[in-house]
């Protein structure tokens, strides 16, 4: 088999997040229907019009070691703890070369940020204004830098085949897996360290996303508040944390023996070219995602059960992903099982599409789709099976497929699709 | 009132220890930041900041490539020391 049409199997899977430190206890929120949002307390979001947000569950400073976390933003601290349950998770026992199943130079990690070290720059220039120049931390720059987190897990693992770090908004962490699983197709490495991680929850990126009109302003029903397809939603709430996955070739895999979840299928790229953060209201960049997606990857429609949607929350995002996937898939979205598990995890941002894609690859492993939350009244625009309730059982035989959405400010339209093996 | 050089090699390990999360009983006059102590380039300039602070000296920049050990800096904090 040439490098070019290798297949790419997910072998591991890590992830924290507001409803969980690790992978397991996350899936386990999913299904149970829990939110992670929360009042956000103290007198610095006093004055704000959003105080809500779904805090991770677990302070990655009180998992790492206290000389590591000081020299690392909390979007890189959410991204190293991601990445070693996932490395552990795949069966890797130490770093390539030293773990003699995978070599250094065949090995790569592309892990996104939308936004960077953004809680870092700020507290840094806080400490510059009020303790002056020589305080000002030697550790900012690669600290506020987006390739951080990649960096940083690169060093983790001793990956010398490539560290990446695409950004595109609220589409980066898929864009990252996207750009792993070329990685894996083209030859350059067998396995990559793949995903996305966000940390912003600050004052400044609240009331910036908040002037925009983007955010959820029910702050009295924290738990309530994201709401995907529910007619009374007004915005997204943030999230932060990060999601993780081991890539590998087939190949690869097979030959040490692994555990494989399922296949990366591959992706479909596109942008709106429409507005900077407007969604365009056709949905024709989606679709043109969607139609990518299935000219590249030979994904069978029939067999496409689940959806992990990019469902924000937001009055226009929602109804307008939908419609465009109508447009490309027609009465074959009637059998897709749709979860928007934004409901109680809140959006992620960059982190979105690594934690999406943990959610993804477990409901297609355990054949199951977790419920979307809080829809008391579905929007009356929406024609479509969203699963509300209870988590909803795909079928139990056969292969079947899902697709994971992430849509990024500045057009950004990123769909990845995965399959049983 | 100025530290001793015994003060100044604790106040040090409790430094480092901090910084770089090496036990304080390890730290000691013969032991080399970068080499034994876990100490980079980068979280030198920390530990000279935090240095600065607690024992009110002044470590420029061009004086702290020749504190390769705790006694190298000990006794530069020694003589500097306001």
């Amino acid at each position: 088999m040439s490098p070019t049409n290798r297949t790419v199997v997910v072998t591991g899977i890590g992830a924290t997040t507001p409803l969980g430190g690790d992978s397991a206890s996350t899936w386990e929120g999913l299904l149970a229907g829990r939110s992670g949002v929360k009042p956000l307390e103290g007198e610095r979001f006093a004055e704000l019009p959003v105080r809500i947000a779904a805090p991770a569950a677990v302070d990655p400073s009180e998992v790492l070691p206290r000389p590591l976390a000081r020299k690392l933003d909390r979007s890189a601290q959410f991204a190293v703890i991601a990445a070693r349950e996932a490395w552990a998770d795949a069966g890797y026992t130490a770093p390539a070369g030293e773990d003699a199943a995978v070599m250094p130079e065949r090995l790569g990690t592309v892990i996104a940020s939308g936004i960077g070290g953004v809680t870092t720059l700020l507290d840094q220039y806080d400490v510059l204004k009020e303790k002056g120049v020589r305080r000002v931390s030697p550790h900012t720059v690669p600290m506020l830098m987006p390739n951080g987190p990649s960096a940083n897990v690169g060093l983790e693992v001793n990956a010398q085949a490539g560290v990446h770090t695409p950004v595109s908004a609220c589409a980066s962490g898929a864009e990252a897996i996207g750009y792993a699983v070329e990685m894996i197709r083209t030859g350059r490495a067998d396995v990559v360290v793949a995903g996305g991680t966000e940390a912003a929850i600050h004052p400044l990126p609240i009331a910036a996303f908040a002037n925009m009109m983007a955010m959820s302003k029910n702050n009295e029903n924290p738990q309530q508040a994201s709401r995907p397809y529910d007619k009374a939603r007004d915005g997204f709430v943030l999230g932060e944390g990060a999601g993780v996955v081991i890539l590998e070739s087939a190949e690869h895999a097979a030959a040490r023996g692994a555990r494989v979840y399922c296949e990366v299928l591959g992706q479909g790229l596109s942008a709106d070219s429409h507005h900077i953060a407007q969604p365009e209201p056709t949905g024709r960049g989606v679709a043109a995602a969607v139609q990518n997606l299935l000219d590249n990857t030979g994904l069978d429609p029939a067999e496409l059960v689940h959806l992990n949607a990019h469902a924000t929350s937001t009055p226009q995002g929602d109804t307008a992903e939908l419609k465009a996937l109508r447009k490309v898939l027609g009465d074959d979205l009637d059998h897709i099982a749709i979860s928007a598990t934004k409901s109680m995890t809140g959006h992620l941002l960059g982190g979105a599409g690594g934690i999406e894609t943990v959610a993804t690859v477990l409901a297609l492993y355990h054949r199951i789709a977790p419920a979307t939350i809080n829809v008391d009244e579905l929007d009356e625009d929406i024609d479509a099976d969203i699963v509300v309730g209870e988590p909803r059982k795909l079928p139990a035989e056969g292969p079947i497929s899902a697709i994971n959405n992430s849509f990024g400010f500045g057009g950004h339209n990123v769909t990845l699709a995965f399959r049983t093996v | 009132m100025a530290a001793t050089q015994e003060e100044i090699v604790e106040g040090l390990a409790e430094i480092v220890n901090e910084i770089a999360g090496i036990p304080t009983e390890d730290v000691a006059i013969e032991k080399s930041f970068t080499d034994d102590l876990d100490v980079d380039s980068l979280s030198m300039v920390e530990v000279v900041v935090a240095a600065e602070e607690r024992f009110d000296v002044k470590i420029p920049d061009e004086d702290v490539k020749n504190l390769k050990t705790v006694g190298d800096a000990a006794d530069y904090i020694l003589k500097h020391q306001a």
